[in-house]
Protein backbone atom coordinates (compact mmCIF):
# COMPACT_ATOMS: atom_id res chain seq x y z
CA UNK A 1 0.00 0.00 0.00
CA UNK A 2 2.90 2.29 0.80
CA UNK A 3 4.17 2.01 -2.78
CA UNK A 4 0.71 2.73 -4.17
CA UNK A 5 0.44 5.76 -1.89
CA UNK A 6 3.85 7.02 -2.98
CA UNK A 7 3.17 6.52 -6.70
CA UNK A 8 -0.27 8.09 -6.31
CA UNK A 9 1.26 11.03 -4.45
CA UNK A 10 3.87 11.54 -7.17
CA UNK A 11 1.26 11.40 -9.92
CA UNK A 12 -0.94 13.90 -8.08
CA UNK A 13 1.93 16.30 -7.43
CA UNK A 14 3.01 16.02 -11.09
CA UNK A 15 -0.53 16.81 -12.23
CA UNK A 16 -0.66 19.69 -9.76
CA UNK A 17 2.63 21.03 -11.17
CA UNK A 18 1.41 20.75 -14.77
CA UNK A 19 -1.88 22.45 -13.85
CA UNK A 20 -0.15 25.30 -12.03
CA UNK A 21 2.32 25.69 -14.89
CA UNK A 22 -0.47 25.74 -17.50
CA UNK A 23 -2.32 28.40 -15.49
CA UNK A 24 0.88 30.43 -15.15
CA UNK A 25 1.66 30.19 -18.88
CA UNK A 26 -1.93 30.96 -19.88
CA UNK A 27 -1.95 33.99 -17.60
CA UNK A 28 1.32 35.15 -19.19
CA UNK A 29 -0.18 34.98 -22.69
CA UNK A 30 -3.35 36.83 -21.64
CA UNK A 31 -1.33 39.50 -19.79
CA UNK A 32 0.89 40.04 -22.85
CA UNK A 33 -2.05 41.65 -24.66
CA UNK A 34 -2.86 44.09 -21.84
CA UNK A 35 -1.04 47.38 -21.22
CA UNK A 36 1.52 48.32 -20.02
CA UNK A 37 3.51 46.39 -22.64
CA UNK A 38 6.93 46.79 -20.98
CA UNK A 39 8.66 47.11 -24.37
CA UNK A 40 11.94 48.25 -22.78
CA UNK A 41 12.15 45.10 -20.65
CA UNK A 42 11.29 42.86 -23.63
CA UNK A 43 14.10 44.46 -25.67
CA UNK A 44 16.53 44.05 -22.74
CA UNK A 45 15.66 40.35 -22.47
CA UNK A 46 15.88 39.91 -26.24
CA UNK A 47 19.45 41.15 -26.00
CA UNK A 48 20.15 38.81 -23.06
CA UNK A 49 18.47 35.73 -24.52
CA UNK A 50 19.03 36.32 -28.23
CA UNK A 51 22.20 38.23 -28.90
CA UNK A 52 24.12 36.76 -25.97
CA UNK A 53 23.12 33.20 -26.94
CA UNK A 54 24.49 33.66 -30.46
CA UNK A 55 28.07 32.45 -29.79
CA UNK A 56 26.72 29.24 -28.21
CA UNK A 57 24.21 28.68 -31.01
CA UNK A 58 26.62 29.44 -33.87
CA UNK A 59 29.45 27.32 -32.43
CA UNK A 60 27.16 24.39 -31.65
CA UNK A 61 25.42 24.68 -35.02
CA UNK A 62 28.73 24.64 -36.86
CA UNK A 63 29.96 21.59 -34.91
CA UNK A 64 26.67 19.74 -35.46
CA UNK A 65 26.92 20.52 -39.19
CA UNK A 66 30.44 19.05 -39.33
CA UNK A 67 29.42 15.90 -37.45
CA UNK A 68 26.20 15.42 -39.44
CA UNK A 69 28.17 15.84 -42.68
CA UNK A 70 30.65 13.16 -41.65
CA UNK A 71 27.85 10.74 -40.70
CA UNK A 72 25.81 11.51 -43.83
CA UNK A 73 28.90 10.98 -46.05
CA UNK A 74 29.66 7.63 -44.40
CA UNK A 75 26.06 6.47 -45.05
CA UNK A 76 25.46 7.87 -48.53
CA UNK A 77 28.92 6.84 -49.85
CA UNK A 78 27.80 3.20 -49.50
CA UNK A 79 25.13 3.85 -52.13
CA UNK A 80 27.31 6.12 -54.29
CA UNK A 81 25.04 9.07 -53.45
CA UNK A 82 27.64 11.57 -52.18
CA UNK A 83 25.99 14.27 -54.30
CA UNK A 84 22.99 14.09 -51.96
CA UNK A 85 25.04 14.97 -48.86
CA UNK A 86 24.24 18.73 -48.85
CA UNK A 87 20.51 18.16 -49.41
CA UNK A 88 20.28 15.37 -46.81
CA UNK A 89 22.11 17.42 -44.25
CA UNK A 90 20.10 20.58 -44.91
CA UNK A 91 16.75 18.77 -44.62
CA UNK A 92 17.80 16.98 -41.41
CA UNK A 93 19.07 20.23 -39.90
CA UNK A 94 16.20 22.49 -40.85
CA UNK A 95 13.41 20.04 -40.06
CA UNK A 96 14.51 18.66 -36.74
CA UNK A 97 18.11 18.83 -35.59
CA UNK A 98 18.37 22.63 -35.69
CA UNK A 99 15.10 23.48 -33.89
CA UNK A 100 15.42 20.75 -31.25
CA UNK A 101 19.09 21.39 -30.50
CA UNK A 102 18.54 25.15 -30.37
CA UNK A 103 15.63 24.57 -27.97
CA UNK A 104 17.69 22.36 -25.66
CA UNK A 105 20.68 24.72 -25.73
CA UNK A 106 18.53 27.76 -24.95
CA UNK A 107 16.75 25.86 -22.16
CA UNK A 108 20.19 25.25 -20.63
CA UNK A 109 21.54 28.77 -21.00
CA UNK A 110 18.42 30.94 -20.70
CA UNK A 111 16.15 28.67 -18.63
CA UNK A 112 18.74 28.25 -15.88
CA UNK A 113 19.36 32.00 -15.88
CA UNK A 114 15.68 32.91 -15.62
CA UNK A 115 15.04 30.37 -12.85
CA UNK A 116 18.04 31.57 -10.83
CA UNK A 117 17.44 35.30 -11.37
CA UNK A 118 13.73 35.32 -10.52
CA UNK A 119 14.33 32.82 -7.69
CA UNK A 120 16.99 35.09 -6.19
CA UNK A 121 14.63 38.06 -6.53
CA UNK A 122 11.94 36.10 -4.68
CA UNK A 123 14.13 35.15 -1.71
CA UNK A 124 15.67 38.65 -1.40
CA UNK A 125 12.22 40.33 -1.44
CA UNK A 126 12.95 42.12 -4.73
CA UNK A 127 9.67 40.80 -6.16
CA UNK A 128 7.83 42.28 -3.15
CA UNK A 129 9.80 45.50 -3.73
CA UNK A 130 8.50 45.66 -7.30
CA UNK A 131 4.93 45.19 -6.06
CA UNK A 132 5.48 47.81 -3.32
CA UNK A 133 6.61 50.18 -6.09
CA UNK A 134 3.23 49.68 -7.78
CA UNK A 135 4.68 47.48 -10.52
CA UNK A 136 3.00 44.25 -11.66
CA UNK A 137 5.90 41.89 -10.89
CA UNK A 138 4.35 39.02 -12.86
CA UNK A 139 4.17 41.14 -15.98
CA UNK A 140 7.50 42.87 -15.44
CA UNK A 141 9.45 39.68 -14.76
CA UNK A 142 7.60 36.73 -16.29
CA UNK A 143 5.55 38.04 -19.22
CA UNK A 144 8.45 40.07 -20.66
CA UNK A 145 10.74 37.03 -20.49
CA UNK A 146 8.15 34.74 -22.07
CA UNK A 147 7.62 37.14 -24.99
CA UNK A 148 11.36 37.74 -25.48
CA UNK A 149 12.06 34.00 -25.45
CA UNK A 150 9.24 33.35 -27.95
CA UNK A 151 10.72 35.96 -30.31
CA UNK A 152 14.35 34.90 -29.81
CA UNK A 153 13.87 31.16 -30.35
CA UNK A 154 12.98 31.13 -34.08
CA UNK A 155 15.71 33.68 -34.83
CA UNK A 156 18.29 31.57 -33.00
CA UNK A 157 17.02 28.47 -34.81
CA UNK A 158 17.56 30.08 -38.22
CA UNK A 159 21.09 30.97 -37.10
CA UNK A 160 21.71 27.43 -35.95
CA UNK A 161 20.45 26.06 -39.30
CA UNK A 162 22.75 28.44 -41.16
CA UNK A 163 25.77 27.62 -38.95
CA UNK A 164 25.04 23.91 -39.45
CA UNK A 165 25.00 24.26 -43.23
CA UNK A 166 28.29 26.20 -43.08
CA UNK A 167 29.72 23.45 -40.83
CA UNK A 168 28.52 20.80 -43.27
CA UNK A 169 30.11 22.67 -46.16
CA UNK A 170 33.42 22.98 -44.26
CA UNK A 171 33.54 19.24 -43.64
CA UNK A 172 32.49 18.41 -47.19
CA UNK A 173 34.87 20.76 -48.93
CA UNK A 174 37.73 19.42 -46.81
CA UNK A 175 37.02 15.91 -48.14
CA UNK A 176 35.78 16.47 -51.69
CA UNK A 177 36.80 20.08 -52.44
CA UNK A 178 33.20 20.96 -53.33
CA UNK A 179 32.67 24.67 -54.04
CA UNK A 180 30.40 26.84 -51.85
CA UNK A 181 28.08 27.65 -54.78
CA UNK A 182 27.55 23.98 -55.62
CA UNK A 183 27.10 22.99 -51.98
CA UNK A 184 24.61 25.79 -51.39
CA UNK A 185 22.69 24.93 -54.58
CA UNK A 186 22.49 21.24 -53.63
CA UNK A 187 21.55 22.07 -50.04
CA UNK A 188 18.42 23.87 -51.17
CA UNK A 189 17.57 21.46 -53.97
CA UNK A 190 15.08 19.46 -51.91
CA UNK A 191 14.42 22.05 -49.24
CA UNK A 192 11.00 23.68 -49.35
CA UNK A 193 9.31 26.41 -47.36
CA UNK A 194 7.12 23.71 -45.83
CA UNK A 195 10.31 22.24 -44.33
CA UNK A 196 11.64 25.54 -43.02
CA UNK A 197 8.65 27.57 -41.84
CA UNK A 198 6.69 25.13 -39.61
CA UNK A 199 9.86 23.63 -38.13
CA UNK A 200 11.22 27.08 -37.29
CA UNK A 201 7.91 28.41 -35.99
CA UNK A 202 7.47 25.44 -33.66
CA UNK A 203 10.38 26.86 -31.66
CA UNK A 204 8.05 29.70 -30.61
CA UNK A 205 6.38 27.01 -28.48
CA UNK A 206 9.80 25.93 -27.16
CA UNK A 207 10.52 29.55 -26.21
CA UNK A 208 7.17 29.77 -24.42
CA UNK A 209 7.87 26.55 -22.51
CA UNK A 210 11.41 27.53 -21.51
CA UNK A 211 10.50 30.96 -20.16
CA UNK A 212 7.19 29.88 -18.59
CA UNK A 213 8.70 26.92 -16.72
CA UNK A 214 11.73 28.89 -15.53
CA UNK A 215 9.67 31.93 -14.50
CA UNK A 216 7.14 29.75 -12.68
CA UNK A 217 9.86 27.91 -10.77
CA UNK A 218 11.59 31.21 -10.01
CA UNK A 219 8.37 32.78 -8.70
CA UNK A 220 7.63 29.78 -6.48
CA UNK A 221 11.15 29.57 -5.04
CA UNK A 222 11.52 29.22 -1.29
CA UNK A 223 14.23 28.03 1.13
CA UNK A 224 16.88 30.65 0.36
CA UNK A 225 19.92 30.01 -1.82
CA UNK A 226 19.27 26.26 -1.85
CA UNK A 227 15.86 26.97 -3.36
CA UNK A 228 17.44 29.26 -5.97
CA UNK A 229 19.84 26.51 -7.06
CA UNK A 230 16.98 24.04 -7.22
CA UNK A 231 14.84 26.45 -9.27
CA UNK A 232 17.70 26.86 -11.73
CA UNK A 233 18.35 23.12 -12.11
CA UNK A 234 14.67 22.19 -12.28
CA UNK A 235 14.09 24.89 -14.90
CA UNK A 236 16.57 23.20 -17.25
CA UNK A 237 15.34 19.67 -16.55
CA UNK A 238 11.62 20.47 -16.82
CA UNK A 239 12.01 22.72 -19.86
CA UNK A 240 14.13 20.09 -21.67
CA UNK A 241 11.59 17.33 -20.97
CA UNK A 242 8.69 19.53 -22.08
CA UNK A 243 10.53 20.58 -25.26
CA UNK A 244 11.13 16.96 -26.25
CA UNK A 245 7.58 15.88 -25.41
CA UNK A 246 6.01 18.88 -27.15
CA UNK A 247 8.20 18.22 -30.18
CA UNK A 248 6.49 14.86 -30.68
CA UNK A 249 3.09 16.57 -30.74
CA UNK A 250 4.26 19.50 -32.87
CA UNK A 251 5.84 17.23 -35.50
CA UNK A 252 2.57 15.28 -35.67
CA UNK A 253 0.65 18.55 -36.16
CA UNK A 254 3.11 19.70 -38.87
CA UNK A 255 2.73 16.37 -40.68
CA UNK A 256 -1.04 16.79 -40.51
CA UNK A 257 -0.94 20.21 -42.18
CA UNK A 258 1.99 19.43 -44.50
CA UNK A 259 1.71 15.72 -45.42
CA UNK A 260 5.11 14.25 -46.33
CA UNK A 261 4.89 13.09 -49.95
CA UNK A 262 7.92 11.14 -51.23
CA UNK A 263 9.73 13.07 -53.98
CA UNK B 1 -6.79 41.67 11.67
CA UNK B 2 -5.41 38.16 12.17
CA UNK B 3 -2.78 36.25 10.23
CA UNK B 4 -1.33 32.75 10.49
CA UNK B 5 1.50 31.09 8.58
CA UNK B 6 1.44 27.29 8.42
CA UNK B 7 -0.68 26.97 11.54
CA UNK B 8 1.37 29.51 13.50
CA UNK B 9 -0.74 32.49 14.53
CA UNK B 10 1.44 35.55 14.00
CA UNK B 11 -1.19 38.28 14.43
CA UNK B 12 -4.18 37.60 16.64
CA UNK B 13 -6.98 40.10 16.17
CA UNK B 14 -4.88 43.26 16.37
CA UNK B 15 -6.43 46.68 15.81
CA UNK B 16 -4.78 50.06 15.55
CA UNK B 17 -5.29 53.38 13.82
CA UNK B 18 -2.63 55.75 12.53
CA UNK B 19 -3.31 59.48 12.26
CA UNK B 20 -2.39 61.42 9.14
CA UNK B 21 0.99 63.20 9.19
CA UNK B 22 1.98 61.40 12.37
CA UNK B 23 4.64 58.79 13.04
CA UNK B 24 3.53 55.44 14.41
CA UNK B 25 6.25 53.16 15.76
CA UNK B 26 5.76 49.43 16.13
CA UNK B 27 8.02 47.83 18.72
CA UNK B 28 8.45 44.21 19.70
CA UNK B 29 10.82 41.30 19.96
CA UNK B 30 12.13 39.62 16.82
CA UNK B 31 9.62 37.34 15.10
CA UNK B 32 6.52 38.89 16.67
CA UNK B 33 4.99 39.92 13.33
CA UNK B 34 6.04 43.58 13.08
CA UNK B 35 7.22 43.28 9.46
CA UNK B 36 4.14 41.20 8.60
CA UNK B 37 1.96 43.98 10.01
CA UNK B 38 3.79 46.54 7.86
CA UNK B 39 3.32 44.35 4.76
CA UNK B 40 -0.42 44.19 5.47
CA UNK B 41 -0.61 47.99 5.24
CA UNK B 42 0.76 47.97 1.67
CA UNK B 43 -1.15 44.86 0.64
CA UNK B 44 1.83 42.54 0.19
CA UNK B 45 0.26 40.20 2.75
CA UNK B 46 -3.48 39.74 3.10
CA UNK B 47 -5.04 39.07 6.49
CA UNK B 48 -6.82 35.76 7.12
CA UNK B 49 -9.45 37.77 8.94
CA UNK B 50 -10.05 41.48 9.27
CA UNK B 51 -9.65 44.67 7.27
CA UNK B 52 -6.94 47.15 6.35
CA UNK B 53 -8.05 50.70 5.54
CA UNK B 54 -5.71 53.18 3.86
CA UNK B 55 -7.18 56.66 3.38
CA UNK B 56 -10.61 55.13 3.89
CA UNK B 57 -10.15 52.44 1.21
CA UNK B 58 -10.31 48.79 2.24
CA UNK B 59 -7.20 47.59 0.44
CA UNK B 60 -7.79 43.86 0.88
CA UNK B 61 -10.83 44.20 -1.39
CA UNK B 62 -9.11 46.16 -4.17
CA UNK B 63 -8.24 44.65 -7.54
CA UNK B 64 -4.63 44.74 -8.75
CA UNK B 65 -4.96 48.05 -10.60
CA UNK B 66 -6.68 49.88 -7.72
CA UNK B 67 -4.13 48.48 -5.26
CA UNK B 68 -1.35 49.68 -7.54
CA UNK B 69 -2.87 53.19 -7.48
CA UNK B 70 -2.88 53.15 -3.67
CA UNK B 71 0.75 51.95 -3.61
CA UNK B 72 1.87 54.88 -5.79
CA UNK B 73 1.27 57.06 -2.73
CA UNK B 74 3.28 54.78 -0.45
CA UNK B 75 6.98 54.16 0.04
CA UNK B 76 8.28 50.97 1.62
CA UNK B 77 11.70 50.32 3.11
CA UNK B 78 12.26 46.56 3.40
CA UNK B 79 14.18 45.09 6.32
CA UNK B 80 16.52 43.44 3.79
CA UNK B 81 16.71 46.66 1.71
CA UNK B 82 15.60 44.63 -1.37
CA UNK B 83 17.47 46.79 -3.86
CA UNK B 84 17.18 45.54 -7.45
CA UNK B 85 20.61 43.98 -7.89
CA UNK B 86 20.55 44.18 -11.70
CA UNK B 87 20.41 48.00 -11.53
CA UNK B 88 22.82 50.64 -10.26
CA UNK B 89 22.02 52.40 -7.00
CA UNK B 90 21.00 55.48 -9.00
CA UNK B 91 18.67 53.47 -11.22
CA UNK B 92 17.13 51.86 -8.14
CA UNK B 93 16.23 55.29 -6.77
CA UNK B 94 15.14 56.52 -10.20
CA UNK B 95 12.97 53.41 -10.74
CA UNK B 96 9.73 54.71 -9.14
CA UNK B 97 10.21 58.08 -10.88
CA UNK B 98 10.64 56.40 -14.28
CA UNK B 99 7.60 54.18 -13.69
CA UNK B 100 5.19 56.71 -12.32
CA UNK B 101 6.12 60.17 -13.62
CA UNK B 102 6.53 61.74 -17.06
CA UNK B 103 9.60 63.69 -16.03
CA UNK B 104 12.48 63.93 -18.52
CA UNK B 105 15.33 61.53 -17.79
CA UNK B 106 17.71 64.37 -16.88
CA UNK B 107 15.37 65.59 -14.16
CA UNK B 108 14.78 62.04 -12.92
CA UNK B 109 18.54 61.60 -12.52
CA UNK B 110 18.80 64.93 -10.68
CA UNK B 111 15.99 63.96 -8.31
CA UNK B 112 17.51 60.51 -7.71
CA UNK B 113 20.87 62.16 -6.95
CA UNK B 114 19.17 64.52 -4.50
CA UNK B 115 17.40 61.63 -2.75
CA UNK B 116 20.71 59.79 -2.47
CA UNK B 117 22.35 62.96 -1.14
CA UNK B 118 19.62 63.13 1.53
CA UNK B 119 20.85 59.78 2.88
CA UNK B 120 24.54 60.62 2.36
CA UNK B 121 25.08 58.42 -0.69
CA UNK B 122 25.44 60.94 -3.53
CA UNK B 123 28.80 59.42 -4.55
CA UNK B 124 27.36 55.91 -4.87
CA UNK B 125 24.99 56.79 -7.73
CA UNK B 126 26.74 54.62 -10.33
CA UNK B 127 27.66 51.75 -8.03
CA UNK B 128 25.91 48.38 -8.03
CA UNK B 129 24.10 47.34 -4.84
CA UNK B 130 26.60 44.48 -4.35
CA UNK B 131 29.34 47.11 -3.89
CA UNK B 132 27.58 48.70 -0.89
CA UNK B 133 27.77 47.77 2.79
CA UNK B 134 24.61 46.61 4.58
CA UNK B 135 24.00 50.04 6.10
CA UNK B 136 24.55 51.79 2.76
CA UNK B 137 22.08 49.43 1.08
CA UNK B 138 19.54 50.31 3.74
CA UNK B 139 20.04 54.04 3.13
CA UNK B 140 19.84 53.60 -0.66
CA UNK B 141 16.61 51.64 -0.22
CA UNK B 142 15.25 54.46 1.98
CA UNK B 143 16.12 56.93 -0.79
CA UNK B 144 14.16 54.73 -3.22
CA UNK B 145 11.21 54.54 -0.81
CA UNK B 146 11.17 58.36 -0.61
CA UNK B 147 11.75 58.96 -4.35
CA UNK B 148 8.14 59.93 -5.07
CA UNK B 149 7.76 61.87 -1.77
CA UNK B 150 5.01 59.45 -0.76
CA UNK B 151 2.17 60.47 1.53
CA UNK B 152 2.69 57.27 3.53
CA UNK B 153 6.14 55.94 4.33
CA UNK B 154 6.47 52.42 5.75
CA UNK B 155 9.91 51.78 7.19
CA UNK B 156 11.19 48.43 8.46
CA UNK B 157 14.22 48.71 10.75
CA UNK B 158 15.64 51.95 9.33
CA UNK B 159 18.59 52.10 11.70
CA UNK B 160 19.60 48.42 11.71
CA UNK B 161 23.26 48.11 10.72
CA UNK B 162 23.90 51.86 10.90
CA UNK B 163 26.38 53.67 13.14
CA UNK B 164 24.73 55.92 15.80
CA UNK B 165 25.48 59.16 13.92
CA UNK B 166 24.04 57.92 10.61
CA UNK B 167 21.10 56.37 12.48
CA UNK B 168 20.26 59.72 14.06
CA UNK B 169 20.58 61.43 10.64
CA UNK B 170 18.06 58.93 9.25
CA UNK B 171 15.78 59.61 12.22
CA UNK B 172 16.05 63.33 11.47
CA UNK B 173 15.18 62.68 7.81
CA UNK B 174 12.07 60.72 8.82
CA UNK B 175 11.02 63.49 11.20
CA UNK B 176 11.43 66.01 8.35
CA UNK B 177 9.21 63.85 6.13
CA UNK B 178 6.62 63.77 8.89
CA UNK B 179 6.75 67.55 9.26
CA UNK B 180 6.25 67.92 5.53
CA UNK B 181 2.94 66.06 5.88
CA UNK B 182 3.81 62.40 5.38
CA UNK B 183 2.44 59.64 7.58
CA UNK B 184 5.25 57.42 8.83
CA UNK B 185 5.01 53.87 10.13
CA UNK B 186 8.26 52.55 11.56
CA UNK B 187 9.18 49.08 12.78
CA UNK B 188 12.22 49.19 15.03
CA UNK B 189 14.00 47.75 18.05
CA UNK B 190 15.84 51.01 18.55
CA UNK B 191 14.19 52.84 21.45
CA UNK B 192 16.08 56.14 21.02
CA UNK B 193 14.95 56.16 17.36
CA UNK B 194 11.39 55.32 18.39
CA UNK B 195 11.41 58.22 20.87
CA UNK B 196 12.89 60.60 18.29
CA UNK B 197 10.48 59.75 15.49
CA UNK B 198 7.28 58.43 17.04
CA UNK B 199 4.18 60.35 18.00
CA UNK B 200 2.61 57.07 19.01
CA UNK B 201 4.26 53.77 19.90
CA UNK B 202 2.81 50.27 20.08
CA UNK B 203 4.37 47.10 21.46
CA UNK B 204 3.52 43.86 19.67
CA UNK B 205 3.93 40.61 21.62
CA UNK B 206 2.72 37.09 20.81
CA UNK B 207 0.30 38.37 18.19
CA UNK B 208 -1.25 41.07 20.36
CA UNK B 209 -0.65 44.77 20.89
CA UNK B 210 0.09 44.83 24.61
CA UNK B 211 0.69 48.57 24.95
CA UNK B 212 0.00 51.65 22.87
CA UNK B 213 0.46 55.37 23.44
CA UNK B 214 3.06 58.09 23.50
CA UNK B 215 6.61 57.32 24.66
CA UNK B 216 5.64 58.86 28.01
CA UNK B 217 2.59 56.56 28.30
CA UNK B 218 4.76 53.51 27.62
CA UNK B 219 7.40 54.70 30.11
CA UNK B 220 4.69 54.63 32.76
CA UNK B 221 3.44 51.15 31.78
CA UNK B 222 3.33 48.43 34.44
CA UNK B 223 3.89 45.64 31.92
CA UNK B 224 7.34 44.12 32.57
CA UNK B 225 8.03 43.55 28.84
CA UNK B 226 7.11 47.13 27.94
CA UNK B 227 9.25 48.41 30.83
CA UNK B 228 12.20 46.33 29.64
CA UNK B 229 11.78 47.61 26.11
CA UNK B 230 11.52 51.25 27.05
CA UNK B 231 14.57 51.01 29.29
CA UNK B 232 16.77 49.41 26.60
CA UNK B 233 18.14 52.77 25.51
CA UNK B 234 21.05 51.21 23.65
CA UNK B 235 18.60 50.00 21.04
CA UNK B 236 19.77 47.96 18.12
Amino acid sequence: MAIVDRVGGSVLSSLEFVGALATFGGRAIVSAFRPPYEVGEIVRHLYQFGLRSMPLILTSGFAIGVVLSMHTRATLARFGAEAMIPAGLAVALVRETGPLTAGLLVSGRVGAGIGAEIGAMRVTEQIDALEANAVDAFKFLAVTRVIACMIAMPLLTVMMDFAGIVGGFTAETAVSGMSWQLYFERSFLYLEFSDLIPATLKTVVFGFLIASVASYLGFTTSRGTEGVGEASTRSVVMASILIILSDVILVKIIFFFYPQVPA
Amino acid sequence: MSKSFGGLKVLDDITFEISKAKAFVLLGRSGTGKSVTLKHIIGLVRPDKGHVFVDGREITQLDARALSDVRKHMGFLFQSAALFDSMTVGDNVAFPLRRHTDLPDKEIRERAKQKLADVGLEREFDKMPAELSGGMKKRAALARAMALDPAILLVDEPSAGLDPITASEIDELLVQRKHSGATIVVVTHNIPSARAIGDELAVLHEGHIIAQGTAGDLDRSDDPLVKTFMRSEAGG
